[in-house]
């Protein structure tokens, strides 16, 4: 069996640490490791976003990053969006705005959003599209995401 | 919103919603069990070979794995054995065969063999350990060779059945289908212009995010426990069933959270293998389908081969229609051709019509239903017609539908006349809509519109309802909710019982604990388990009066119910407070029903769009677009325009981008999200919205199924976009930037002037 | 008396004819009928006594849910249609 690395890391403002074998992906340790579901995997090879997080504070895919660069960084899940009891106001606009329907792409696109939002506040629509546009959403046709953006662009601004 | 609805029409947030925005809905994959082993599946390297032999010891002897399975591994049981798996009843073989081949394998793709260990890399590596002696034959790819005298045979025990009757014919050709209404000859020599064309349409996926996923459990009292992301829990147990030759009440079936579907995830591919490694190794198995694999042998939908020839007199009424539709089924029959022909004409009121249509195997993977399964393929080819006919004849293209509308009573080819529908509502509305109003200026420019026709589905549902000391119920239901359905049913049994859709509790459960219940698709969801629970609410009003009577001691004839008010001579209880008091009235309240509807109404559906050419690059950028269905009664609007939009843009990918490239070996070599390329945000503008309502008489509150229709005109208006905007009709899809840019050039070069 | 219309493909069963007059106040008498005329004909509906799974019946033109034990009334049209699941 190959052997395991010890890893230390930050997930969601806390301390997390875990053992991965050199080839895991951090998609695979966030998952079945340290057992956060909310990550999905949709291709595994960098092509639909749903396995989108921030490591220190840059929008990636999970499946591209290995488990060990994890060491000593800042990891951003869609566990971490919740503001404890209260959902964020990009999730709520998503609820509002019907931004979802099989929901599986949905933990991708509101950590991507959350990422746009605080680089640009105030993002046209053609913006929104551009940034989101590594999310492959297959049941909405992205029209009341754009909606649930633009919501909460301006709620957050407000 | 309708005045005489108080839920009805109303856009509750879903009740599923804080689970699906924060990450804690658990989907299939989601799923984890103490002592769960993964599973792996070898897959064939070649589109068409004889299976010699296979070695599995040095996979059994890798460290971590336990257990290796191959078609040996199936229960004995006569192949021939006829088995119904939700789509039509097919010999054993063939249904096992897709699962894991038996003596040969038909598709590059098609599962071998399958490993279970103690992590998944573990599994694919000693996967890669399985020793596979193929014999390679010639394959076949599409459906005119297939047909072929001399092509290459998938099946040699299938045999063709031509227009009702088994040939005894050993071909490609499962079935050849007709139908015919009127005299066709006669129909186009009375034509002052007729327009025949060929079309071709590329094999398209449904492109779910959430790739298939299956967790079984064989246990040691003998009964199989699967958990995973399905179309239909009832499928699953009983397709598992047949495939493993078991009693179905020895599975139980516990749907998790769905990403998508579509028609794709009815089929079984996973669940039947993950049981026997469970059965083998004592443990729960977990099986993941890795994205290529997803591509490469789960059911994508037909690529076709379609004629279509129309004859209409000057003023654009149309004499006769003929179409010939050969489907590419995949390596096992089931072709969706007969949908497709039930639906090439359903939207014009004919008096002569022929059809033919064929259901053709090649070494592609078997396919399954996607939206409206046949119908795309159908539309993209007359609707293309109809738009020649509409130029040539120079009349406005919705005037010229308009003309011929199917209506209430139109005959359609294959029998039976149109109940009430909205075919020409849906036209009218299109014509009056802001965007066909509008005027499109510009270089390179066209609007294009198209119509399509689904028939949608009834099919059992069950509901119960559980009254809740509170005032709130629980609505129990089997329905899987791919977009929002538990929250449309909710509101139907809300809207009986007089309360708010939050005061409802719906939950999604397992075989073992709902009466039968039909798949989440075929546009029945919100439509027949919606009728369930508007029947199971009906049976909670009326046992809700009889308490009411108790409470004053009246005669329950005389409490009347009306919007959760209970009343009786001077008496009058809220729903809230009269549950307060079942306790004391006699005790716990269920209410249930269990329907097997008729009268699913049919849904109408357009698409009006704008595309602009860019000549250097083929490019097509689609500048608007308007999707015009007929819901019969909008439950919940925003997901009945969610449907619309996301039907749209699937259209759309179909139309300009989406194909399966084959070499010449059979090998797809775009089985990757970055090269089978659906739309992203960035592909596509808002897509506008019109809902039509003519209620469906059959539906206690007029609701007619949409999930489907809609994905049928996109491919077809698009093309008729196209065509006014570059002066020549494409009839391949997709209608991708090559194909443009050879239409331009072989116009620039076939030109006078050029 | 109720009116069967007769599927393309079955045509070459019933001498041509698309639509037939028959007996029955159950679609099962109805096809027992069909068979009397035009024998041959019910095995490709009927398996063991029961509707294959690929066919539905519609009487006036709204598929039944119950086959064969769906009544028939004397001015019902009945055809005969193959099963639809849908995606």
């Amino acid at each position: 069996m190959p052997s395991k690395t010890h890893v230390q890391t930050t997930i969601n403002g806390e301390p997390r640490d875990f053992l991965c074998e050199p080839r895991q992906s951090l998609l695979e340790v966030l998952r079945d490791t340290l057992n956060m579901t909310g990550t999905k995997e949709g291709c595994n090879d960098g092509n639909c976003g749903s396995c989108t997080i921030t490591l220190n504070g840059r929008l990636v895919n999970s499946c591209l990053v290995l488990g060990v660069e994890a060491e000593a960084s800042q990891i951003t899940t869609i566990e971490g969006i919740a503001q404890g009891n209260q959902l964020h106001p990009i999730q709520k606009a998503f609820l509002e705005n019907a931004a979802l329907q099989c929901g599986i792409c949905t933990p991708g696109f509101i950590v991507a959003t959350k990422t746009l939002l605080e680089k640009e506040p105030h993002p046209t629509e053609e913006r929104i599209r551009f940034f989101l546009s590594n999310n492959l959403c297959r049941c909405t046709g992205y029209d009341k995401i754009i909606k649930a953006v633009q919501q909460a662009a301006k709620e957050m601004s407000a | 919103m309708s005045e005489k609805y108080s839920v009805i029409g109303t856009r509750p947030i879903r009740h599923d919603g804080a689970d699906k925005v924060t990450g804690r809905a658990l989907y299939g994959a989601d799923f984890q069990m103490a002592g769960l082993l993964r599973g792996f599946i070898l897959r064939s390297p070649h589109a068409h070979a004889r299976i010699q032999r296979i070695d599995t010891s040095k996979a059994e002897a890798f460290p971590g794995v336990h257990a290796v399975i191959t078609t040996k591994d199936f229960p004995q049981v006569d192949g021939t054995k006829m088995v119904d798996l939700g789509e039509g009843l097919m010999p054993l073989a063939y249904a096992r065969g897709n699962v894991l081949a038996g003596d040969k394998v038909l598709y590059r793709g098609h599962a071998v063999a399958a490993v279970a260990a103690i992590n998944a890399h573990v599994a694919e590596e000693a996967a890669a350990l399985i020793e596979v002696e193929y014999e390679v034959l010639p394959c076949v790819l599409t459906a005119p060779e297939a047909m072929q005298p001399n092509a290459p045979i998938l099946h040699a025990d299938l045999t063709t059945k031509e227009l009702g009757e088994n040939t005894g014919k050993v071909s490609n050709i499962a079935d050849h289908i007709r139908f015919s209404i009127g005299d066709t000859n006669a129909g186009f020599e009375a034509a002052d212009l007729i327009v025949e064309r060929e079309f071709n349409t590329a094999t398209v996926h449904q492109g779910y995010i959430e790739p298939h996923n299956a967790t079984a459990l064989w246990n040691t009292d003998g009964r199989i426990s699967i958990w995973c992301s399905t179309q239909g829990s009832f499928v699953v147990r009983d397709a598992t069933a047949g495939i493993l030759d078991i009693p179905v009440s020895q599975i139980k079936v516990t749907p998790m959270e769905i990403g998508g579907g579509f028609g794709g995830k009815i089929p079984v591919y996973l669940e039947p293998v993950a049981a026997l490694l469970s059965k083998k190794t004592g443990r729960p198995v977990k099986i993941l389908m890795p994205r290529q694999a997803v591509f490469e042998a789960t059911g994508p939908t037909p690529g076709s081969y379609m004629k279509v020839k129309i004859g209409a007199k000057k003023d654009g009424t149309i004499t006769a229609a003929q179409a010939y539709l050969a489907f590419e089924a995949g390596a096992y029959p089931g072709a969706m051709v007969v949908p497709g022909a039930m639906t090439v004409f359903a939207a014009y009121d004919l008096a002569n019509v022929l059809i033919d249509g064929y259901d053709v195997v090649v070494n592609k993977p078997s396919t399954a239903a996607y939206r409206a399964p046949g119908a795309p393929n159908a539309a993209f080819a007359t609707e293309s017609v109809i738009d020649e006919l509409a130029e040539k004849l120079n009349l406005d293209p919705i005037d010229l539908r308009l003309k011929n509308a199917a209506k209430e009573g139109t005959r359609r080819a294959d029998g039976p006349k149109f109940p009430r529908i909205g075919c020409i509502e849906v036209l009218e509305a299109m014509k009056n809509s802001e965007h066909y109003r509008s005027t499109l200026t510009g270089p390179n420019r066209g609007r294009g519109v198209a119509l399509g026709f689904w028939f949608n589905i009834g099919f059992p549902s069950s509901c119960t309802l559980n009254v809740t000391a509170d005032g709130t119920v629980n609505l129990i239901e089997g329905s899987t909710d791919i977009g929002g359905s538990r929250t449309s049913i909710a509101m139907q049994a809300a809207e009986v019982l007089g309360l708010k859709a939050e005061d409802i509790h719906p939950s999604i459960v397992d075989t073992d604990s709902i009466g039968f219940t039909a798949v989440t698709g075929g546009s029945r969801t919100t439509f027949a388990t919606g009728w369930a629970a508007y029947e199971a609410a009906q049976d909670v009003v009326r046992q809700m009066k009889e308490r009411a009577a108790k409470l004053w001691e009246v005669s329950p004839d005389s409490v009347t119910a009306e919007k959760g008010l209970y009343k009786s001579n001077g008496h009058s209880i809220g729903f809230k407070d009269l549950a307060a008091r079942i306790a004391e009235t006699g005790g716990p309240i269920v209410g249930r029903a269990a329907v097997d509807p008729r009268g699913a109404g049919g849904s109408f559906a357009g698409a009006i769009v704008d595309v602009e050419i860019d000549p250097e690059t083929g490019k097509t950028t689609i500048l608007r677009f308007t999707s015009v269905q007929d819901a019969g009664r909008a439950i919940h609007p925003a997901y009945v325009e969610g449907q619309m939009q996301g039907g749209s843009v699937q259209g759309i990918g179909w139309a300009l981008n989406e194909e399966y490239f084959m070499s010449n070996d059979g090998r797809m070599m775009n089985s990757s999200f970055l090269d089978y390329r659906m739309p992203t945000a960035l592909d596509v503008p808002m897509i506008e919205t019109i809902i039509v309502e003519v209620p469906n008489p059959g539906h206690p509150f007029g609701v007619r199924g949409v999930g489907e229709a809609n994905i049928i005109p996109p491919q077809a208006a698009i093309a008729n976009a196209i065509t006014r905007a570059i002066g020549t009709r494409l009839t391949r899809l997709p209608m991708n930037p090559p194909a443009i840019m050879e239409a331009i050039w072989c116009q620039k070069s076939s030109s006078p002037h050029s | 008396m109720p009116k069967v219309f007769i599927p393309t493909l079955l045509r070459h069963l019933t001498d041509g004819q698309a639509e037939l007059e028959l007996e029955g106040s159950t679609v099962r008498q109805i096809i027992a009928g069909l068979e009397f005329q035009y024998p041959g004909f019910t095995e490709r509906l009927i398996d063991n006594g029961r509707l294959r799974p690929n066919v539905a019946i519609a009487i006036d033109n709204e598929i039944t849910p119950l086959g064969l034990m769906e009544s028939v009334s004397p001015t019902s049209e009945i055809h005969f249609l193959t099963a639809i699941r849908g995606g």
